[in-house]
């Protein structure tokens, strides 16, 4: 018994999923499949690829052309099934240790490359099924099991990397603000190049409690409030803005498309030997 | 204005996070252990719940094809 939309998207037979009470990952695969549905893409033209960790198993769960992966190296398959049918829309989705710690290598360079895929990040700040390490996400300060002082490293704003590192599309979107986040998911499927949308999540079992900031519905109402639009960050006065986390797109650039340069060579040199 | 929806629980995938009460602007919804319609008829059918629930445990459905 679902809705439609799950009964479409969803292998109902491996539901309820195993993610904790509260976690906001199974809201964050919501917004996938309503995107893909809002943008009426041929559910058989659609490859989900995963590494590991919680958010990875979202490709167990949805049902398209699924592959799950090897840690941090979602977005290597992925290009893989992106050079061989350039016909499919690729969508990697992973968690923040997953693309921005093990795979942060392929993420600057596939960011750089601005080959087709769109990748959805879950980041929940803290690495959840290993039991709560901190990750390059969490803030400074803040504490994990091996940050039991305080973490002291800076966190990555996976946006701003990925936008640094040459992706021509960049968005920043939460568990909170639903029909903001899938809009900014439809666009990154529909813009050609690299597309990341970075969404905030929730962990209430790990980071939640480690950090005491409540559960679900604490860490929920925090992001309401502490997510602003680049409109209104721009009116807040600068020691305002600093506690704000701002939603919404970070870059949007039409630059070269990696697999079209690729045909072009082939063309270019069936066209010169005959 | 003939209301075309109903409100579904689907009980068994349930995890009582809450969330669904917390975020609902009418006060329909209460979580215990699981969550229950407590005032249906303040519902305003907006699908807040649908929306933010993490295990899909409740929706609304559209009930336009029935008699």
């Amino acid at each position: 018994m679902a809705s439609k939309l799950i009964d479409k998207y969803m292998r109902e037979d491996h539901l309820p999923h195993i993610w904790c009470p509260g976690c906001g990952h199974g809201i964050l695969m919501r917004n996938v499949a309503k995107a893909i549905d809002n943008l009426g893409i041929n559910q058989e033209k659609v490859c989900l690829v995963s590494g590991i960790g919680c958010a990875a198993r979202a490709a167990g769960y949805m049902d398209f052309q699924t592959m799950h992966t090897t840690h941090g190296r979602a977005i290597a398959f992925a290009t893989g099934v992106k050079m061989a049918r350039p016909d499919l829309e690729v969508i990697v989705i992973a968690g923040d240790g997953d693309i921005a710690a093990i795979g942060g290598n392929h993420l600057i360079h596939a960011a750089r490359r601005n080959i087709n895929i769109t990748v959805i990040v879950f980041n929940n700040d803290i690495y959840g099924m290993t039991g709560g390490q901190y990750s390059p996400t969490t803030p400074t300060g803040d504490y994990g099991t091996t940050a039991p002082y305080g973490n002291l490293d800076r966190p990555f704003d996976i946006g701003l990397l990925a936008a640094a590192a040459g992706a021509s599309y960049s968005a920043k979107g939460t568990c909170y603000h639903v029909p903001q986040t899938i809009k900014l998911i439809e666009d990154g499927i529909k813009h050609k190049g690299f597309a990341l949308i970075d969404c905030l999540g929730v962990c209430p079992t790990y980071y939640g409690r480690k950090n005491k900031k409540g559960g679900a519905v604490e860490m929920l109402t925090r992001q309401k409030e502490n997510m602003i639009t680049a409109e209104q960050a721009y009116k807040l006065p600068i020691h305002e803005r600093e506690s704000k986390v701002i939603l919404g797109k970070i870059a949007e650039n039409d630059f070269p498309e990696f697999t079209e340069e690729y045909q072009k060579i082939i063309d270019r040199l069936v066209k010169q030997n005959g | 204005m003939k209301n075309n929806k109903k409100l579904v629980i689907n009980t068994a995938w349930c995890k009582g996070c809450g969330i669904c009460s917390a975020f609902c602007p009418k006060q329909v919804l209460e979580v215990k252990a699981k969550v229950k319609i407590v005032n249906l008829d303040a519902c305003i059918y907006c699908g807040q719940c649908e929306m933010r629930c993490p295990d899909y445990a409740i929706y609304l459905e559209d009930t336009n094809n029935d008699a």
